[in-house]
């Protein structure tokens, strides 16, 4: 009997190892190729990215994997010429901060991965960072909008979006100034990303001379919003700003509509999805949206990329693609840089986080890149969107950079 | 050749010989990890070896001794030689951590009967007991600048927040005593998904845990000077730290109160006849299990500097859960197996079948739509581990030894029992030396007849 | 603030009344089962999600194939209605022989392990049959009924109408079955006492799958219309609110089929109530981020005090 027990417990365990011995084989194959210590051996370089494959976030953050595929593949050519082949590692942080902390620490173990192109979610990010700071990772970040991302410091944090801290007043701006707003209904989603940018709405709003005359939370995940709409519809207001994401955002511009609010409804750069014009529907008039992403087919450049990227993946361009593109091209860039200032040896991991870093001036193909000390994009924009109508992407209305 | 094989068969069963095929096969795996590749294959089969070591037949101290060994000296050695040994030692480390969660809800679930499914919340109150206090975040609530505390003071945390988690322990039991059954785990949910719902909104009136936007900037602890920052240094603390609990609950299992909470998961009204005390059994079944999660809680906080609620959802109480039912319920070894199984499951292997997946989609072998990713399958496979195990293997992979009593020996106990005091032996009578009553009566499985909620049926009979 | 109050309260009280339609008919699924098996159906919340997910596929189905503009609005949904019903019913008594039948004779903990096993994988079953197909699994259905009645400040759609009908037809039916039928009160009998009904000739395995599909089917019905009601609809809408549903279960008395449909309204009205008027009421304290909390305690407090529920009767446990 025992020995049946086991015989049965090595049949188990083998068939266990056999099916991580083939994804070791694909994936961590190259871990022991390299197993020997640092990155000098071998010609591959890959850069990783992390972001939500799956999750309510997925749209996005599988826009940004796509984006980061398309500049790899753009600029194997050029890394040929050097001598190296350049591959793509995309990690699934599900939205889930341990989870990206555990793939921090298994992209950190594959010495050839000279970058990392993520995350979507500042909370996964945050301590996702922290494993990348220890073993001097490069982290470019597409889309991250707190200001804590940044604000710690450390070396290898950069992003090319614009911060919280200035999407939020941005907002506030074109919220009172411009709409003419006086009294404002806030609702948030009570998660890191829509409770900060609301937070730095409300603030702005309030030293620009609006009356926040309700400041309300949700859960995520939820679909009847009665209750806070009714609240609001009592409270009289002039606008409806919305922190947080395009699963519950559709559902409440949809719903106060229903109730009768037509007046303009303001969000954050959670609701550039199209499946927010989906979820809304018809009733997706009159509403804004403030967005680190500028809309990449306002240049013609920029269009022939999105029909490039509609014609490759099969799907419409997303916010974060062209960001996504552009956060792999910085990487590879400075991973550039670094491999001729190494004389065309493959680079260590501190010379790519130093060169990353010192970009100045870098034209991508939606946004200017340039860093300051802590990381932060100088050239980055907010723009505001307007949906008119069931289209996406929105129509730009607005554009506040930094200096103005 | 059947000569042979009993033989072989004989010989196979000598402590001896499975001690040094057991070497043998360790020490190659050891040395695979150490110079062959791919490391993940030698590193589950060195964890295998533990698996074997736990059926070979030497004796108790010598297989804790070598358990130990492996564990902490080969284990970390041998990978350290790979450019992945920190990833290794992360996974180690989180699968030391989920084992201790696992063992203390085999405390509430496995030893006592009570299926808790909010258990994740001991160990959010463990973590953010820590996060508060060494980080920026106590300023908020706490005047003067006192946070964060001193990184020294972390070997002081640990019994905090083990205390911290076992009251709350205690007044999450205190309620719940009066429940049974299949409402004591929707209650033990809802308390579950309320404390997480607070955590998510404790940032005004006062801001005691930040809210959503968690806690960030969490120092790390220092121990006799040395800075814990990286994974190999936490792997440390976490086997000294399991250690310690494996201990603990070996203890507990076996004492007073172990064979209180087993007689209160079989029948509680029998246990009651019996002068089990039912309130205090079962609080302190709560409090035990909440303690080692409140105390791995700590140790999670210290290890990721950063936490926030999204870490302490209903899933992840279910994960606990599982890990429980695939091992054995109420068995040491089969927790401790699940809870290694479900952590690689979720941290390696469904990442690295995804990667592999992934590189033949852009390689363009064969299109792999991305909804049927594997790393987006978790529910899906914890769900049928879950029935399958429950249909048809309710006592999980390795199932708890209870005890065998062979009619012989209870015979002979009853001759001796006559002659001591010339009375008729009958089951459940307290004999005069002092034998705990219900390790006499004959071992007796599970309850045949469902108890159900007071008052919620009639003619509920036993 | 009161008056704030009181001018809010009728559209509060509409609001509520028709979530907690919703809720007292996937109630009636819990208490049916809880009555005969004594288990909590953990699966039933998935249950009511598919049923939301099969509706929405066929009316996106008929939208695409171009019947949609073509056939009468009341058809639609109710051809809509009863494939639902008929598919979740079968999906109920499915699930009925494969996880809770092998283990009627288990100790307690079982069987409801193997319900949340069961949930779980609906839950990524129809999640990845809905990602595969739309890309995405939150799924935007083709809504029948989108026109909105003004009736003074209270703004009522029309498919809130059809809902709470919708509703009270099933649970008036469910009723009526129950009591007057030769079935219903094979089920009556078996949930008073199992072995005695066998006894009495019924073939108590065939009462028990029947009581699977009723149930399950009203929970896909009610699913469809939930559908209907909030056009959008995700894997995971059937957890929470199985979860409440117990609830308003369990505050109606569990076993006792009016009680559910009670306990339903009244936790509805509570929920919309809690979430409306809690900001204001506590000064932006407590937000209406905390109704689920609100619910929570209500069930921890009726099973605290009152385990038997409004309607039900306190039953001593022999020994």
């Amino acid at each position: 009997m025992k020995k049946h027990r086991v015989l049965s417990w090595v049949a188990v365990t083998s068939a266990v190892m056999l099916l991580s011995a083939c994804g070791a084989g694909g994936g961590g194959g190259n871990t022991a190729s390299s197993g020997g210590g640092g990155g000098g051996g071998g010609n591959v370089i890959k850069i990783a990215t992390q972001s939500p494959l799956s999750g309510g976030s997925a749209t996005l953050g599988e826009a940004i994997k796509l984006g980061a595929q398309l500049a790899v593949e753009d600029k194997q050519e050029e890394f040929k010429k050097l001598g190296f082949t350049l591959q793509l590692v995309p990690y699934d942080d599900q939205a889930d901060p341990k989870k990206g902390v555990a793939n921090a620490q298994m992209i950190a173990s594959d010495q050839d991965i000279l970058g990392v192109v993520g995350h979507l979610n500042s909370g996964v990010a945050i301590p996702s960072s922290e494993v990348y700071e220890k073993y001097a990772i490069p982290m470019v970040s597409p889309a991250n909008t707190a200001t804590q991302v940044t604000d710690r410091g450390l070396k290898t944090v950069n992003r090319i979006c614009a911060r919280d801290d200035f999407q939020g007043p941005a907002g506030a701006q074109f919220a009172v100034q411009t709409l003419g707003a006086k009294k404002i209904f806030v609702i948030q989603d009570k998660t890191a990303y829509g409770q900060g940018l609301a937070d730095a709405f409300k603030d702005a709003a309030q030293k620009l001379g609006a009356q926040i005359v309700g400041y309300e939370g949700i859960t995520v995940g939820e679909k009847d919003f009665n209750g806070v709409l009714n609240n609001a519809k009592a409270a009289n207001p002039d606008l409806i700003y919305f922190g947080g994401l395009y699963a519950e955002g559709g559902l409440i511009v949809k719903q106060a509509r229903e109730k009768g609010l037509n007046i303009p409804i303001l969000g954050g750069d959670g609701l550039d999805s199209s499946t927010m014009v989906q979820i809304a529907g018809a009733d997706i008039a009159n509403t804004y949206y403030t967005s680190v992403a500028a809309d990449v087919t306002k240049t013609d450049s920029g269009k022939q990329w999105a029909d490039r990227y509609q014609q490759k993946f099969g799907k419409p361009v997303e916010s974060y693609s062209a960001y996504g593109y552009d956060s792999a091209q910085v990487l590879l860039k400075g991973i550039e840089n670094a491999i001729q200032a190494n004389g065309g040896k493959k680079p260590t991991r501190e010379q790519v986080r130093d060169a990353v870093r010192a970009i100045q001036d870098f034209q991508g193909i939606v946004t200017k890149v340039g860093f300051d000390d802590k990381g932060d994009n100088k050239f980055a924009n907010v723009y505001v969107y307007k949906f008119d109508g069931q289209k996406y992407p929105g129509t730009q209305v607005a554009a506040m950079s930094k200096q103005s | 050749m059947k000569q042979g094989m009993t033989r072989l068969r004989t010989r196979l069963r000598r402590p001896r010989t499975q001690a040094v095929l057991l070497a043998a096969y360790t020490v190659l795996s050891a040395a695979g990890l150490a110079f062959a590749g791919p490391p993940i294959v030698w590193f589950l089969l060195l964890l295998a070896s533990l698996l074997l070591l736990y059926y070979t037949d030497l004796p108790g101290a010598v297989k804790w001794v070598w358990a130990g060994v492996v564990v902490a000296v080969l284990l970390p050695v041998c990978a350290s030689t790979g450019s992945s040994f920190e990833s290794f030692m992360e996974v180690a480390t989180q699968m030391g951590i989920y084992v201790a969660m696992a063992l203390g809800l085999n405390v509430v679930v496995g030893f006592a009967g009570l299926l808790d499914l909010g258990f994740i919340a001991f160990f959010a109150l463990g973590a953010y007991t820590y996060a508060i206090f060494f980080s920026d975040q106590a300023n908020h609530f706490i005047p003067g600048h006192h946070f964060p505390l001193p990184a020294d003071l972390f070997w002081l945390c640990l019994p905090a927040g083990l205390l911290v988690a076992a009251l709350f322990g205690v007044l999450l039991g205190l309620p719940v005593l009066r429940v049974k059954g299949d409402y004591l785990a929707i209650v033990t949910l809802g308390f579950g998904e309320i404390i997480r719902i607070i955590f998510n909104n404790l940032d005004k009136p006062v801001n005691i845990t930040n809210g959503a936007i968690g806690i960030s900037s969490v120092e790390a602890p220092r121990f006799f000077g040395v800075s814990l920052s990286f994974p190999h240094q936490f792997y440390y603390l976490v086997l000294a730290l399991l250690a310690l609990v494996l201990y603990a609950v070996r203890r507990l299992e076996h004492s007073r109160i172990g064979r209180a909470w087993k007689a209160v998961r079989e029948d509680e009204i029998a246990a009651q006849a019996m002068g089990v005390p039912l309130t205090r059994t079962k609080l302190v079944a709560f409090a035990v299990g909440a303690s080692f999660s409140g105390l791995m809680g700590v140790v999670f906080a210290a290890k990721q500097a950063f936490i926030d609620p999204t870490s302490f959802t209903m899933l992840e109480s279910i994960t606990i859960l599982v890990m429980v039912i695939l091992g054995g319920m109420g068995s040491l070894p089969g927790v401790v197996v699940g809870a290694c199984l479900v952590t690689l499951l979720n941290i390696q292997l469904m990442p690295e079948l995804t990667n592999w997946l992934n590189t033949l989609t852009t390689a363009g072998v064969i299109q792999f739509p991305s909804a049927l990713s594997p790393s987006k399958m978790q529910r899906l496979i914890f769900g049928i581990i879950l029935i399958l195990f429950a249909v048809f293997r309710p006592q999980g992979m390795i199932p708890s030894k209870t005890r065998r009593h062979d009619p012989a020996a209870l015979a002979k106990l009853a001759a001796e029992w006559q002659a001591q005091t010339g009375g008729t032996f009958r089951a459940g009578v307290r004999p005069a030396d002092g034998q705990d009553a219900t390790a006499r009566a004959p071992g007796h499985g599970a309850v045949t007849r469902a108890q159900g909620q007071d008052g919620a049926k009639e003619g509920a009979t036993l | 603030m009161i008056p704030q109050l009181l001018h809010s309260l009728p559209q509060v009280l509409v609001d509520g009344v028709t979530l907690g339609a919703v809720y007292a008919t996937v109630a009636l699924g819990y208490t049916m089962v809880y009555g005969i098996l004594e288990l909590i159906n953990f699966a039933h919340g998935e249950i009511f999600m598919s049923g939301a997910f099969i509706g929405t596929a066929i009316l996106i189905g008929l939208n695409s194939a171009g019947w949609l503009g073509h056939l009468p609005k009341l058809l639609v949904l109710l051809l809509t209605l009863a494939v639902a019903m008929g598919l979740t019913g079968l999906l109920g008594m499915g699930i009925e022989r494969v996880a809770y039948r092998p283990l009627r004779n288990a100790p307690r903990l079982i069987p409801l392990i193997s319900a949340i096993g069961v949930s779980f994988v609906l839950q990524d079953v129809v999640r990845f049959i809905a990602e595969w197909r739309t890309g995405n699994y939150i799924v935007t259905g083709v809504t029948l009924y989108g026109a909105e009645l003004n009736l003074g400040s209270l703004t009522v759609k029309t498919n809130t109408l059809i809902v709470l009908g919708a509703a009270v037809l099933m649970m008036a039916g469910l009723d009526l079955f129950v009591r007057r039928t030769r079935w219903g009160t094979a089920m009556r009998a078996v949930a008073q006492d199992k072995d005695t009904a066998a006894l009495m000739s019924i073939n108590v395995n065939r009462v028990i799958a029947l009581t699977f599909f009723m149930g399950s089917a009203l929970g896909g019905a009610t699913g469809v219309l939930f559908a209907q009601q909030y056009g959008t609809i995700d894997p995971y809408i059937g957890f929470i609110l199985g979860l409440k549903a117990f609830t308003a279960a369990v505050l109606g008395g569990i076993g006792n089929i009016r009680g559910a449909m009670f306990g339903g309204f009244v936790l509805g009205i509570l929920e919309m109530f809690a979430s409306a008027e809690l900001g204001p009421l506590t000064g932006g304290v407590l937000g209406a981020e905390y109704k689920d909390v609100f619910a929570f305690l209500i069930l921890i407090a009726v099973l605290l005090f009152k385990p038997e529920g409004l309607f039900g009767q306190a039953v001593k446990e022999k020994v």
